[in-house]
């Protein structure tokens, strides 16, 4: 039996060359030094096919028609077989391929691997990141809920900063000049087959170079090589030193692919994929449209920007950030690759990590966004000894005041914590700030009488957040 | 000579076949290509002519008062009604005239809110703030809000359908 089966298996091979193939490839050298740090290119290529393979069971639940979109996607959440942990494992599946894909080319640029002979690697691998990114935006859109369809007319504002096709490229986008049923069609078509297919090339084409100019080593101080001398070096270290990639290197591959897939499949079964937000509605004033997590830090600077730059950094910064990205294997012209001797790559990582983090946190917190939900001032706060004084703390909420500004545990942080505000101002300044506004603040002498304004000003003296 | 005379008839040959292939193969590859690119740029070719929508009759507004109301898109495809509606914010300023506002920021797209009690329009998403009239009062739009035309037709107020009001730099 045994044997037949060997017999079998040897036509086969024999026939359709699949060791031919597969063996060179999996046997290839690979520098020993190659270790722990290496396995983020493969996870981040596990993770891919987790989303290749959760994308065709979310496909055959889904219905993308702009009626059945969102009830077939609460479906899949709530009552399909397994559908909430399908789902679930896609969001952190896309999730964790953008942070992989981040963790891998901070340890590529680190060892400076994109000097010569793997440009080509770094210049692909930047296109596959803006691929990842794209996905993980259409697919917000494909959850076909308010937040999601607003999140698409965001996207089409960005798009319109354009200089001159900026408004044709915006209604592109969406599909038309409002949204509609093309609008799903578009990003349903993006979505599962435009960059599905450019993401498959370009993987393929990214896995090639790796094989075609080889696993980097390890970089040492000092080792200075270029294009005359570091092919020469590279293939003799190999055939001196290198071992076959499968086992000794791939093992590692595995087992850190592995831990990612539980760790995805944990979160999706005890966290779960974000809530759906209601139906879609164009016509609706109650969305908050907000980016999943690794766009937060871009949300966060568009609130936080100059006004009268913003514009301009919308339409030039992604393409000027996008041409020093490709650049970056032609701007660098030394042949040191050690991270040690290379202090300003690292002092760059680390402030781009730290400002790209310190975004996101600020974009999930969102203290810009005027706080609707907040509640009236409680009676302990307010000081009612006085009817004026509780007249000011009922305008203070009536008026939106609260949406704005702290005062003890209560309101929103738009503006200044008012805590305290009594020790920082006369009566007089607070009347001038509030009939002119400033910074932020607009002016609400149009909106407020004389006797209004009296009573905000006594609750702003009198009020007892801090006693 | 006939060596010859043989091994440059085969040049021809393999040159004629080479161009003829790269020929044929190209027609094919753009004859097929014309109708997806035709898919692909409707949105820009077939522009949808915009028409007025009613949105309730003059008796039934508040000289002074800021409502929502909402209409149907121009042309909306008949499987897409559901979504292709779009509000506008609407002020009676006297007995005939209206002003109607789109509930878009002009910064970045997210539907604003009316407060009547600040007289204020405040966006949720980066803070944008704008007066009654329309105007910026604080925070990041580059421009005031979008006006929709509004009409008086026998007694009932329309509003003439737009594409989604963009932002363009030369705005901003």
């Amino acid at each position: 039996m045994k044997k037949r089966m060997l017999k079998i298996w040897d036509w086969l091979d024999d026939r359709t060359g699949v060791s031919a193939l597969v063996v060179p490839l999996a046997t290839h050298l690979v520098p020993p030094g190659a270790k722990w740090s290496y396995v983020f290119g493969s996870a981040t290529l596990f993770c891919f096919m987790l989303q290749v393979v959760t994308g065709i069971g979310l496909s055959l639940l889904y219905q993308p028609s702009v009626e059945t979109a969102y009830e077939s996607l609460k479906y899949i959440s709530n009552q399909a077989v397994l559908g909430s942990w399908l789902r679930g494992m896609h969001y952190f599946g896309a999730s964790g391929m953008i942070l992989l894909m981040g963790i891998h080319m901070i340890r590529v640029y680190l060892m400076a691997v994109y000097k010569f002979p793997r440009e080509m690697q770094w210049i692909t691998g930047i296109v596959l990141l803006l691929l990842t990114i794209v996905m993980g935006f259409t697919g917000q859109l494909l959850r076909w809920d308010d937040t999601g369809v607003w999140s698409a007319v965001v996207a089409a504002e960005q798009l319109g900063r354009i200089p001159l096709i900026g408004k044709s490229i915006a209604y592109f986008l969406i599909g038309g000049e409002t949204i509609g049923g093309y609008t799903l069609s578009r990003f349903y078509a993006y979505h599962v087959f435009v960059v599905p297919a450019l993401l498959f090339a370009f993987t393929a084409f990214h896995v090639y170079l790796v094989f075609r100019n080889g696993i980097s080593e390890p970089p040492k101080r000092g080792r200075l090589l270029g294009k005359e001398d570091y092919r020469d070096w590279y293939e003799g270290m190999l055939k001196k030193e290198g071992v076959p990639f499968f086992p000794f290197a791939a093992w590692r591959d595995v087992v850190f692919g592995t831990v990612v897939i539980l760790i995805i499949t944990f979160l999706a079964i005890y966290k779960g994929a974000p809530e759906l937000l209601g139906p879609p509605r164009p016509d609706s004033i109650y969305a908050n449209p907000k980016p999943d997590w690794y766009l937060s830090w871009v949300f966060a600077i568009f609130a936080l920007m100059p006004p009268k730059i913003e514009s301009y950094v919308i339409a030039f910064g992604p393409l000027i950030i996008l041409f020093l990205m490709f650049a970056v294997p032609f701007l660098s012209k030394r042949k040191e690759r050690h991270p040690m001797r290379r202090p300003w790559a690292i002092i760059g990582v680390v402030f781009t990590v730290m400002v790209i983090i310190a975004f996101t946190v600020e974009g999930m917190r969102s203290p810009w966004s005027p706080k609707f939900d907040t509640k009236p001032l409680p009676a302990d706060i307010v000081d009612n000894s006085s009817a004026e004084v509780v007249k000011g703390a009922q305008l203070f909420y009536d008026k939106g005041c609260l949406y704005c500004h702290k005062i003890g545990e209560y309101g929103g942080a738009r503006g200044p914590d008012l805590t305290q505000i009594e020790y920082r101002l006369t009566s007089s300044e607070m009347v001038i700030r509030i009939v002119n506004g400033g910074g932020n603040m607009p002016a609400f002498g149009g909106s407020l009488s004389e006797s209004e304004l009296a009573a905000l000003v006594a609750f702003l003296k009198a009020k007892k957040a801090d006693k | 000579m006939s060596e010859c005379k043989r091994d440059n008839k085969e040049l021809g040959r393999r040159s004629f076949l080479t161009k003829l292939s790269f020929w044929l193969g190209g027609i094919s590859a753009g004859i097929v290509t014309i109708p997806v690119i035709g898919a692909l740029l409707q949105p820009l070719i077939k522009r949808k002519k915009q028409v007025w929508r009613s949105v309730g009759k003059n008796n039934d507004f508040e000289v002074g008062k800021t409502v929502l109301v909402t209409f149907e898109d121009s042309d909306p495809d008949e499987w897409a009604k559901t979504i292709s509606r779009t509000a506008s914010w609407l002020r009676k300023d006297n007995e005939n005239e209206y002003t109607a506002f789109a509930i878009n920021c002009a910064h970045l797209g997210c539907p604003v809110r009316w407060e009547a009690n600040s007289e204020l329009f405040l966006c949720p998403c980066h803070g944008g703030v704008y007066y009654k009239d329309g105007s910026v009062a604080s925070g990041p739009p580059p421009k005031p809000l979008t006006r929709y035309m509004v009409r008086l037709n026998k007694g009932n107020v329309e509003i003439m359908t737009q594409a989604l009001p963009i932002t363009t730099l030369k705005d901003g």
